[in-house]
Order: structure tokens, then sequence, then C-alpha cells
């Protein structure tokens, strides 16, 4: 009887209860695209630490985990490397530098990392080979760089830093391509550490001083703790701080503030498609009051009214969350590929299943109203 | 022999509005038999509204017993009186009558519905009931799309098709022209007295109730006369809208005339 009621009056009225429809799948596009961007974000600044091939990053210690003011020697990393529990250390030297087309394109800024080939802390190339020789003047770059750019295997890829006071242009050859490793919103181009050291960003040219690393990537034996270990590294290695994957990016410059802010406006548009839908349906419950009044009259029980309005809401709330996140689909096909818009299963799932949950909860309101109608409105009488 | 339907004993609805106390209903006693169709009349605030609303078990009496077809509705749970509106009593509206949504048949199936009575029988029995009431063509129309006459026709249908012991109506013809009214109320006691029904209408307007077999008239709160003589009802008819007691009207229209069975009706 329920299902009945609710079906009938849905397609009679099916104009009306499109729209509603339409004011949800809007919400849930605005969802999506919010959750679409706050994974985009926190994935163009996280994901070369998150794929990072070890499970311990070291820093210097007091620098709140940040690798641009993270400083570690030749001598530290021994220290770690002798470390019970400890596979292999991979030293990670992270700075800045712009690639340059000879075609006159725009030129892309880019975080330049050093690593020792062989060693955690690079990118397995997916084409192509990884980097093998200490010295050569190769690179393995981000995939999603080399897909928007047109960069392909063989080819010679020109970067620019600043050396002192002038800008210098190093030659690379592009010998593997790995899949998308952004790191502060910059694509990632791998080059041997030897190699790093000569074309970062230096105030003092000529310098030569210790090589000294940012960070280093630590693999750990099978079925160590890593909780223990990291403290374990901690207590016995001189001047460092150990932290997992997750710790070190969330600890990234921005990171935090920016996916709270994110997190914020996901909640509050959830909470104004509540407010939306709830004024809608109560509107729409309020012109069926002397109905209602009616149907209980002959007879019919509170539990078929309120049966009746809650699977409106509910089939109302899929219709509109299936055509908004189709919608969604369709709009990111359409979007330059520059903008950082991620749809990852979880977050769009998590997305997914919060609209669905605002139609019933806003929806509540106009559920207690119909069953507080009383009969007795069908005679003209209150009780 | 007759059977009681409707037994009131010492039925009284009593309101508090501040210090004022109000006998809606005081101490009031009726009786219905099956096949009677009875007229509740009175002035506005008589409390006659208020007596149909305790035998349609949708308002407790606040003394005094609601016997409908021997059940004591003072014994019932809310749960209970609502299956007993559901299945025993069978009620038409001053207004507001048929779901919108629904088509006339799907109106009248809708007690059928409640009642997890439908089937393909009582599908035909609803088509036949549809069909006597002047509906045949109309059977898939909305309620938008239909006369005022002929919603309440539909009205009546809703009211009798899941075999109810009591039919009630509130001021069926309040919205209706003074030719559709007499239809209307000749084609409720028609199907009354054909189904053994025990029947109630309240009205205001007097020229109703030449069709019916007693007049119970209420004033303040208490049965002031009961009519059964069918010249006293005739002269009440004459009487025309009930306002104050005593006054005439005059220069009514005949009824259309109809027999059990066979229903005339005008063109809508």
């Amino acid at each position: 009887m329920s299902i009945f009621l609710s079906f009938k009056e849905i397609w009679r009225n099916r104009s009306r209860f499109l729209l509603f429809s339409l004011v949800i799948a809007l919400i849930t596009v605005l969802v999506l695209f919010i959750a679409g961007l706050a994974e985009g974000l926190a994935n163009a600044n996280r994901e070369y630490l998150a794929k990072l091939d070890a499970e311990l990053i070291v820093f210097q210690e007091n620098v709140d985990l940040s690798t641009a003011a993270s400083r570690l020697n030749r001598q530290t990393l021994l220290q770690v490397r002798r470390q019970p529990g400890v596979a292999e250390v991979g030293p990670v030297g992270l700075s800045n530098g712009k690639v340059v087309f000879m075609d006159g394109r725009e030129t892309v800024d880019v975080s330049l990392v050093g690593i020792d080939p062989g060693y955690p802390g690079g990118a397995s190339a997916l084409t192509g080979n990884n980097l093998r020789s200490r010295r050569a003047y190769e690179t393995v770059i981000d995939g999603d760089f080399a897909r928007q750019s047109g960069i392909e295997l063989g080819d010679m890829l020109t970067i620019i830093t600043i050396q002192g006071t002038e800008e210098e242009s190093y030659e690379l050859e592009v010998i593997g391509i790995s899949d998308g490793r952004q790191y502060f919103f910059q694509p990632s181009i791998f080059v041997p550490m030897q190699v790093w050291e000569k074309i970062r960003p230096q105030s003092n040219v000529g310098n030569n001083a210790e090589i000294t690393y940012n960070i280093f990537a630590v693999q750990l034996e099978p079925g160590l703790d890593e909780t223990s270990m990291a403290a374990a590294i901690q207590r016995n290695v001189d001047r460092v701080e150990v932290v997992d994957r997750v710790t070190a990016y969330e600890a990234a410059p921005g990171y935090a503030a920016q996916q709270s802010t994110l997190s914020t406006q996901r909640a509050f548009t959830l909470l104004i498609g509540v407010l939306v839908i709830g004024g809608f349906f109560q509107i729409q419950t309020l012109q069926k009051v002397p109905n209602i009044g009616m149907l209980k009259a002959i007879g019919a029980s509170n539990r078929t009214i309120g049966i009746a309005v809650v699977m409106q809401i509910i089939i109302v709330t899929i219709i509109g969350v299936f055509l908004g996140s189709l919608g969604t689909f369709l709009l990111s096909l359409a979007l330059p590929a520059g903008i950082p818009i991620v749809f990852s299963g979880v977050s769009a799932l998590t997305a997914i299943l919060s609209l669905l949950l605002i139609g019933p909860i806003g929806g509540l309101v106009s559920v207690r109203l119909a069953l507080k109608v009383e009969p007795l409105m069908a005679l003209g009488l209150s009780a | 022999m007759t059977r009681t339907v409707v037994e009131t004993i010492q039925v009284s609805k009593v309101y508090q509005a501040g210090d004022q106390i109000i006998r809606a209903v005081d101490n009031t006693d009726i009786q219905i038999q099956a096949g009677e169709f009875v007229a509740l009349v009175g002035p506005s605030g008589s409390g006659k509204t208020t007596m149909l609303a305790m035998l349609a078990a949708l308002l407790s009496p606040t003394s005094g017993q609601v016997i409908i077809d021997g059940h004591d509705l003072g014994q019932m749970k809310e749960s209970q009186r609502v299956s007993f509106r559901r299945e025993k009593i069978g009620f038409t509206f001053q207004a507001n009558n048929l779901v919108p949504y629904l088509t006339v048949r799907e109106n009248v199936e809708l007690m059928l519905r409640l009642n997890g009575n439908l089937n393909r029988t009582t599908r035909k029995n609803s088509e036949e009931l549809l069909s006597r009431l002047g509906l045949g063509e109309r059977l898939d129309n909305l309620p938008n799309q239909l006369s005022g006459g002929q919603k309440q026709r539909v009205s009546i249908a809703r009211s009798l098709i899941h075999n109810p012991s009591l039919v009630l109506a509130d001021e069926p013809t309040a919205s209706l022209d003074t030719e559709r009214a007499f239809q209307a109320v000749a084609l409720f006691a028609d199907l009354i007295h054909e189904q053994n029904k025990a029947g109630i209408i309240v009205t205001h307007d007097l020229r109703m109730v030449q069709y019916v077999d007693k007049v119970i008239q209420m004033q303040d709160g208490v049965v002031a006369n009961v009519l059964t003589d069918p010249v006293e009802i005739a002269q009440l008819a004459g009487m025309g809208v009930y306002s104050l007691p005593g006054t005439a009207q005059s220069g009514l229209a005949a009824p259309l005339f109809s027999k059990p069975g066979m229903i005339a009706l005008a063109a809508d």
C-alpha cells in the first residue's frame, strides 16, 4: 500500500519530483567536485611521499618535518643503515627546477628529486628503464607530466636552475616514465644524486662542501612494526626524527589547512543539502495535509503514511544522486588536464553515501509532520 | 429481524477552553438499525459533527459508550480503532475526498487495498459499482478531470466497496448544486437500502432529509427530536436549509426520482 501510494504520487507528479531530484543532483555535483578537488589537491601535495617505496622517512630533528628545512649527511645515512631491522636506506634530495620547451611552450615548474639508483626513494619506470648510472645525465619523469607535455622516451629534457645568480640549463635524457609522482603541486623528475647535486639550485657555485640530503627513505625487514622501528632509529641515531609516510605528508606545509578547509566546505554543502531537501519535502507535505487527514480517517495507519513519505524521499534522493553522479562523471571528462581533481573510489563512495543520507535526514521533519496529522482534520475538527 | 448497528449510551464529549466548559455532545442516546438511512441535522455548533466523529472512531467520548456493530469503541486501543475504521466504516467527506493522484478506479480500490482485499473479484465489483453510478467511462480519469457530482459519486462508491457495516457522510452535498445534491443523496439512500447498511448523513440542508428513514435533530449537544414519521420528515424537508428553529423556506425544486437498482442521472 505504501509503495503503491509513493509510486503513484511520484508518477503523477513526475515533473515536480524530477525538480526535487535535480536539486539533489546539483548538490551531488557540488559535493563530488569538492571531494574530487580535495583528493586532487591532497594528491598533488603528497603523491611522491605517499607512493614512496619505503615504510619510514627520516628527517633532521626540530624542523617540524619540513623536507625543505631538513639536512642530513652521509654519516647519518650510514648510522641509519646500520640499525637492526633496516633493510635498506635511500638518500633523497629535493629541490625545484624549471623545464623549458624548445617549441616555445610555457615552462613547467618541477620537483627535482635526487636519488641513489638501486636504493629506496625513486620511482619505478612503467615504460623504459629505471635510473642505473650514478653520473649520467638521465632522468625518469612523472607519467602525468609526460602525458600532458607530450614528452617521450629518448627525448632530451632541458631543465633550468639558478646557480648563484645565474640561470643555468642542463640537458637530461628521458630514459623512463613512471606513474604520477607529484610533490608540492609539481611533477617530479628523478635524477641520480650526483647529478642532482650538480644541477640543483645553489647560492654558492663551486662550493665543495659535503653533500647533504633532505630525507632518507627507509625500507624495513619484513614483519617489523613501523612505530617501534621509528622509535628505535630515532633513539639510536643522533639528531633525527623518524615518521611513517602518512605522518610525513600530513605535516607538509598547508596540507592540513587545505584539507580541513575542503572538508568544511563539503560538510557545509551537505548541510545545505539537508536544509534544501528538508524544505522541499516540508512544503510538499504541508500541501498534502488535508489528504493525509482523509487517508487516516478512512483507515490508513501512521505506518502506511510514514513509509509512503519515506519511500518518496528515498526514491527522489536516489534518482538525484544518480543523476548528479552521472553529471559529475560527464563534466570530469571535459575538465582541462591541469585541474587537480581526482575522483578516487573511496572518496567518491563516501561522498555518495553521505548524499544518500541527506534526503532521509532532510525529510525527517516532513515525515514527522505527516505522522502528526490528525484524521479529525477530514471533518474540519481538531483533536 | 433488524440488527442494531449503531448505539450510543449516555455519550458526552466535553471540552475545556480556559475556564469555560463546552459540552459539544451531552448525554446522548441514539440507535440506528441495519438498512436505516438517518439524517443528523442541526444548526452549526449543535454537536452533529462531533457525534459523527465519535461514531467514526475518530474521537473518543468523554463519557458513555459508543457501540458499532457490537464493538464498544471505548475499549479499543488507537491501532484497533484505525483497523475498525478501515474495515467497518465507509466515509464520504465534505471536501478532499479523493486522492488527487489516483484514478477513479484506484480511488475506489483504495479501501480494498487498505484492507488487503484487492483481487480480481473485488476489482470487478468495483468496476460494476462505478458503472452503476454512471462512471463506467471514467475509470481511468483523475479527480481533476471530474465534475463535483462525479467526484461525490466516486466517494460514495469508495465508502461502500469494502462492505462496511456503517456508512457516514459529512455534508456530502456542501459543494454541489441543488440538482447534483439531490442526485448524490438519492444514490446514497438507494445503495444503503439495497445493501442493508446503516447510513448516517450529516447535513444542514433539510431538503435532503426526504430520502432518509429517520431524522435526528441535535441542538446544543443533545438530541432535540427524532422523527420517523414520513409526513413529519417531508414537512421538515420542506423547511429548506437549516437556520433557526421555526424558519420556513419555500420554492424548492422537485428531486429526481430513483428506484432501487435504477439510477436516474442528469447530464453532468
